[in-house]
Order: structure tokens, then C-alpha cells, then sequence
């Protein structure tokens, strides 16, 4: 592998291992805090999921990068301009309708993704995804079911989920954008072209809303900045502060 | 008409009489009471109201620890942590399925936790300032509350007693994840020890009064453990716990905060000093440091929640409605 | 707090009632209904009852049952059904509806004496 491809690796892998901590991370808020205990239970499935696959990518993502750091290195002690999620889901939790949106729409670029990625070239990468994959089939099942069932359900659960797809549809284009890393990795046939996913995505999420009876906002602009690290958005930095607050306060002690 | 009313009466006193004793013989004979089973009314009342604070305990106490889910300080950590406090919502729900075969529902319970009728653990008022307290809740609180539940597998209401065995089966790793979070920061840098110690004085004194007042003192008691639902005195427990306790902060090098603790080789335990209960009965009537802040976590989540509740309700009725046309 | 219900029960202690009769008169008209979860393990064992659970409808309820009582990978395999649909027997039916086959001991194996040259049976 040259030493560019390299890097396009550990730029992918650090893509693929902070949407799910930050994920992680944000589903984890709502602990002890949702509507029923069985939705609290799932949620942490999720979660737990999520980091379960964060550590598995970041982990890598260091491995590649050869300079020893560790997954809570790569987790606890890069700013906010070193992070490579997309901007939808370091977005806030804000109601459980904004919350399940974020979920499902992310769910399913996932799914595509680890899809592709299960046909790595790069079996690391391919046993990582084939894991994940599972997991992710089963988040983006509930996830779509319960779109469906608050979009259909009362006025008001109607109301509150098309406010969510309205606030939360400008950060779906982000997920397929393609860069000069995505080429690198298509060519050398590690990962799939995220622009590639997009059709796909777009069938199943015509279908969805149909069922949960939301429409889909007409105006496509996509916001960017997140998964490049060029502009994250001022929420990232706040999670930060939570999630890297012990590591920062204590450098170098084993916890 | 009168006289036959009386009559009638007598005899279904006599009646229930006989019903009560043969219902204590079952359970002295350690035969489980099931749902359906006919139980005398303060049997039933008195489950009802102790499972639903456990239940409550367990819901409740998912905060104080749910706390430090976004801070933990490791992505093990927060994994474990995060799994442990969804094992809490677990027990949670276990023990509110086991009261609703008494006759009553979880939104009741729900209802009656959120505006003050029903108690949930004292413990649970206490901040958690630290990450040492995640060491301190698992260590001390859990193994604590452990002590209560283990045998409480055998107490004599069947859906209670099948709670509780998979509650303790699931908790074993519990308390050994708060232990294992203290000996890290017992042997860590001088900043994470004080930080261990510093936990360790604010939740002792709290983790023995979740026993309960001395048993001198403890009402209800000697029905109870009749009944078998409560298994233990509150005092022996308590000495238990302390003795269990003692040698391992010492391993950790951890003090308890206490001048008085003593051997007492002639009782074969510690001599202790107990909590100030006046403090206990002021978080109890709910002045202690979280109370407001814990009902409030949990009454945002319920109202919040109201609209997801009845839309998944509205819509799976919808479903319902539009298969039966499509069938007929 | 309810009232006592099983005084009901004791009018007329041979008609069958829903296990959880008592639990499905919720006081607020949106809980979600009662689902008894049944799941069969890795072993090949029949299913058995796992526990309870709340969900609006049964697809919620198998969800909601994975979520809840495999966290630790204990089924393959989850049927739910609502706590309402499960007719019990009660409990005075315990005589005339048991004891008839305790008499029955052929029934079970450990009725016949195996001469223990045969080995395992």
C-alpha cells in the first residue's frame, strides 16, 4: 500500500469509527430518559452497538496510522477539526421524533455502506463490516418501523416527525458526498463510493415516508464541513467537552 | 334480612379465616403463592407497594449513574457503563411486569411514583460528583442492594421470586465493575486516589442505610417476613455488609470513614457507627439533595414521551383497522 | 390503588381467566397492551416463558422482546402473545386437572427398573 493510500485509509476508517462514537455517544444522553422502558432498553442496544463497532474502527484506524495511538487516544484527545463524522449525527438529540429521524436516516447509509464494505479488498475492513452489518440490519429495521409508525400514528406524532425530517433532510447529502479519499478507497477496492449509495437510499427513503405519510422536503441543499473535519458544527464541540472531560483533566492517567 | 346479613357476614369472616391460615401454611411449607392464587388483601398490598419501589429504585436509579455515560472516561468504560445502566431499566421493567400480576398497571405505578405516593430507594438522592462514585455506586450501593436481593430469590410470590433470580443473575457483574473502578484509581496517580477516597467518605454512610432503621425501630416487620417477603432483619444485613466491605477497602487502601470501626472478636464482626438516621428520614420525606431533581428527570421523560406513547398506540390501532377491512 | 379483584374469582372459581386479568385495567386508556414472551434458546429446548413486556402492537412486541430479554444472546427464536388472549386455568382446577396423571407413573422413566448391563436408555 503507498503512503497516500494509507492515509486514505485512516482518513475512512476514522470516518466510518466517529459516526458511530459520536452516534454512540448521543443515544447514550438519552439513558434513563426515554418515553417507555422498552424504547430507553432498545436505544441502548443500539448504542452499545455502535460502540462496540467504534472501538473495532478506531482501533484499525490506529493500527494503519502506525504512530501508536490507541482507540481512546483517537476518541478522547483529538479537537474538533481532527474528527471525521458527518454532521448529522453530532446534530442534538433535541425530542425523541428528531432523535428516531437522525436514526433512521443515518441507519441507512450505514447499512448501504457496511453492505459495500463487506466486499472489502481489505479483509480487516470486510470482518469489521460483516459483524456490523448484522447489527446495523436489525437498527435500521426498528428505526424504519418507527418512523413509520410516529408519521402515521397521532397529529401531533405526525407533526413532530416532519419537523424532524424538515430540520434534519440537509444533512442527508453530506453521507454521499464523494472526495478525494472515497476515490482512492473505490479504486483500491476497499470501500464503496459513497455517491454510489445515494440511489438506493433515495428508493427506500421515497418508500418510507410514503408509509409514515411525511414528505420530503424539496430543497436538496446539503450542508458540509463534517466528514472532511473542514467546519464541524458548534454541537461537536460541546460533546467534546463531556466526553473528553476526564482525559483532558487528568493527562495520562489509566482509568 | 338484617340477622341474615349478619350471618352471612360471620361466615365469610369465618371463611377468610380459615383462607388466611391455609394460605401461611402453604407458605410455611415454602409453596410459591401465584397470581390467580387467592392471597389475603395486606399480602397483595404489601407486594404491591414493596416490588413497585423496587421498581421505581431501579428506574430511578438509572440516573445518578447515567450521569457519567457521556463522561466516562474510557470507550470500555462507557460501553460497560452504558450496559449497566440499561440492565437497571431491565430490572425496572421485570419487577413492574411482577407487581401488574397484582392487579395493578405500570402507568399507576408510574403515575403514583411521579407524584409522591410511592417511594423509590434513599440512595438514589445523592449526587454523583466523580467518576469515583460510578466505583463507589457499583461497589458499595450494589453490593449492598445485592445483599437485599439475593434472598429475595426465595421469597414466597412466585412472579417476585422469578424477578428476582434473573435480576441477580444479571447483577453479578455489577458490583464487580464498581470494585474494579476503584482498585484502577486506588492504585492510580495521588489525584485519582483522593478522587477514590473522596467517594468513598460521601456514599458509606449512605450505602448502610439503605438496610433500613434498625430493626428496633421497623415497623411491618414481623408480618413480613411471615410472608416471606421480607427475608432478613434489616441490622443483620447491615452487619453483614460491613463485614464483607471492611477487608476490601482496605485492599483497595481506601479508609472508611468511620473512627469508631472496631473488630469485635466476641461477636466474630465490626463494630460499627451507624448512619444518622435523621438525615435518612429527611431525604425519605424528600429533602435530600436530588429528590426534586430526580422526579423531575422522571416526570420530563414520562410527559415528553406522552406523544411517542400514544402515536406508536394510534398508529398500530390504524394498522389494526385497516387489516381487518382488508380481510373482510 | 385498585381494589381487590380476586374477590371476583372466588364467585365462581371454575371459570377460566386471563392470567394477567388483573393487570389490563389500566387507568390511563393509552398504556400500551401486556405481551407474555416465549423464546427457545440455542439448545433445541421448547420456548419458555421469558417474562413480559409493553408494546403498542406484536411487531413492537417481538422488537421490543429481542431488546429486552436477549441482551445476553439467550433465544433464537420469540413468540410473543398479548397477556390478555392466554386463558389459564384457576387454581382450584389444580385437583381434578393434575392429580389424574400422578397416578399415571408409567409415564414417566424413571417408573422402570433398566438392568444396568444395557447401558444408557
Amino acid at each position: 500500500m503507498t503512503a497516500s493510500t494509507e492515509n486514505a485509509l485512516f482518513q475512512c476508517l476514522l470516518r466510518l469509527g466517529d459516526n458511530t462514537l459520536i452516534l454512540g455517544h448521543r443515544l447514550g444522553e438519552w439513558c434513563g430518559h426515554a418515553p417507555a422502558l422498552e424504547e430507553d432498553i432498545a436505544l441502548a442496544n443500539t448504542a452499545l452497538d455502535l460502540m462496540g463497532q467504534t472501538r473495532h474502527w478506531l482501533t484499525l484506524a490506529g493500527t494503519i496510522e502506525g504512530q501508536g495511538r490507541s482507540e481512546d487516544d483517537l476518541a478522547m484527545l483529538r479537537d474538533v477539526w481532527d474528527f471525521r463524522n458527518v454532521l448529522l449525527v453530532e446534530q442534538p438529540n433535541r425530542d425523541y421524533g428528531h432523535t428516531l429521524m437522525r436514526q433512521y436516516l443515518f441507519d441507512h447509509y450505514h447499512l448501504l455502506m457496511l453492505h459495500g464494505l463487506c466486499d472489502s479488498s481489505d479483509s480487516r475492513l470486510a470482518d469489521i463490516a460483516a459483524k456490523s452489518v448484522k447489527e446495523v440490519t436489525y437498527h435500521a429495521e426498528r428505526s424504519a418501523e418507527l418512523v413509520i409508525a410516529l408519521g402515521d400514528g397521532t397529529e401531533e406524532s405526525h407533526r413532530r416527525m416532519q419537523d424532524a425530517l424538515d430540520r434534519l433532510f440537509p444533512f442527508v447529502g453530506e453521507m454521499f458526498e464523494t472526495d478525494a479519499i472515497d476515490e482512492t478507497m473505490a479504486q483500491s477496492g476497499i470501500a464503496p463510493l459513497p455517491s454510489s449509495l445515494r440511489p438506493a437510499f433515495d428508493t427506500q427513503l421515497d418508500q418510507v415516508l410514503a408509509e409514515a405519510t411525511l414528505s420530503k422536503p424539496t430543497d436538496d441543499f446539503a450542508h458540509q464541513g463534517g466528514r472532511t473535519g473542514s467546519r464541524h458544527s458548534e454541537h461537536l464541540g460541546h460533546l467534546l467537552s463531556s466526553m473528553q472531560w476526564l482525559q483532558r483533566a487528568y493527562p495520562g492517567a489509566q482509568w | 334480612m338484617y340477622a341474615q346479613l349478619i350471618k352471612a357476614d360471620t361466615s365469610q369472616r369465618e371463611e377468610d379465616a380459615a383462607r388466611t391460615q391455609a394460605f401461611q401454611r402453604r407458605i410455611d411449607a415454602g409453596e410459591k403463592i401465584e397470581p390467580k392464587d387467592w392471597m389475603p388483601e395486606g399480602y397483595r398490598r404489601t407486594l404491591i407497594r414493596q416490588i413497585g419501589q423496587h421498581a421505581h429504585s431501579e428506574i430511578v436509579g438509572q440516573l445518578p449513574e447515567g450521569n457519567w455515560i457521556s463522561r466516562a472516561p474510557t470507550l470500555e468504560r462507557k460501553t460497560i457503563l452504558l450496559a449497566k445502566v440499561q440492565d437497571e431499566a431491565g430490572h425496572g421493567l421485570y419487577l413492574y411486569c411482577a407487581a401488574e400480576t397484582l392487579g395493578v398497571s405500570r402507568d399507576e405505578m408510574t403515575e403514583m411514583l411521579l407524584d409522591e405516593r410511592m417511594k423509590y430507594s434513599s440512595i438514589f438522592n445523592y449526587p454523583t460528583l466523580t467518576w469515583a462514585d460510578m466505583g463507589a455506586v457499583g461497589w458499595l450501593v450494589d453490593g449492598a442492594a445485592i445483599m437485599n436481593q439475593v434472598p429475595l430469590q426465595r421469597t414466597s410470590y412466585g412472579p417476585y421470586a422469578r424477578a428476582m433470580i434473573r435480576i441477580c443473575k444479571e447483577e453479578s457483574f455489577h458490583q464487580r465493575q464498581g470494585f474494579d473502578i476503584m482498585n484502577q484509581l486506588a492504585k492510580g496517580t495521588p489525584a485519582q486516589k483522593t478522587m477514590a477516597q473522596n467517594a468513598l467518605d460521601r456514599f458509606w454512610y449512605p450505602a448502610l442505610m439503605m438496610f433500613g432503621p434498625p430493626d428496633s425501630d421497623s415497623v411491618h416487620s414481623e408480618q413480613n417476613m411471615a410472608w416471606k417477603i421480607k427475608m432478613n432483619g434489616n441490622d443483620e444485613l447491615r452487619q453483614k455488609f460491613v463485614d464483607l466491605t471492611v477487608p476490601q477497602a482496605e485492599y483497595l487502601g481506601l479508609t472508611i470513614p468511620d473512627e469508631t470501626l472496631q473488630w469485635n472478636e466476641e461477636k466474630g464482626g465490626y463494630d460499627f457507627a451507624g448512619p444518622d438516621w435523621g438525615e435518612f428520614f429527611d431525604v425519605i420525606k424528600g429533602n435530600g439533595p436530588c429528590n426534586k431533581e430526580r422526579l423531575e428527570a422522571r416526570r420530563k421523560a414520562w410527559e415528553d414521551g406522552a406523544w411517542v406513547r400514544d402515536g406508536l398506540l394510534a398508529h398500530a390501532k390504524k394498522k389494526a383497522r385497516r387489516a381487518a377491512q382488508e380481510a373482510a | 390503588m385498585t381494589s381487590p379483584k380476586d374477590d371476583s374469582s372466588s364467585t365462581n372459581p371454575q371459570a377460566p381467566q386471563p392470567v394477567n386479568q388483573l393487570a389490563n385495567q389500566p387507568t390511563s386508556q393509552n398504556e400500551w397492551p401486556l405481551w407474555e414472551v416465549f423464546i427457545r434458546g440455542q439448545h433445541g429446548m421448547s420456548h419458555r416463558h421469558f417474562g413480559s413486556l409493553h408494546a403498542a402492537n406484536a411487531e413492537m412486541a417481538i422488537k421490543n422482546a429481542r431488546d429486552v430479554y436477549t441482551r445476553r444472546n439467550e433465544g433464537v427464536s420469540i413468540w410473543v402473545v398479548q397477556a390478555n388472549d392466554i386463558t389459564a386455568s384457576s387454581p382450584s382446577d389444580k385437583g381434578p386437572l393434575y392429580e389424574p396423571a400422578e397416578d399415571k407413573v408409567y409415564r414417566h422413566p424413571s417408573f422402570y427398573k433398566i438392568p444396568d448391563d444395557i447401558g444408557a436408555m
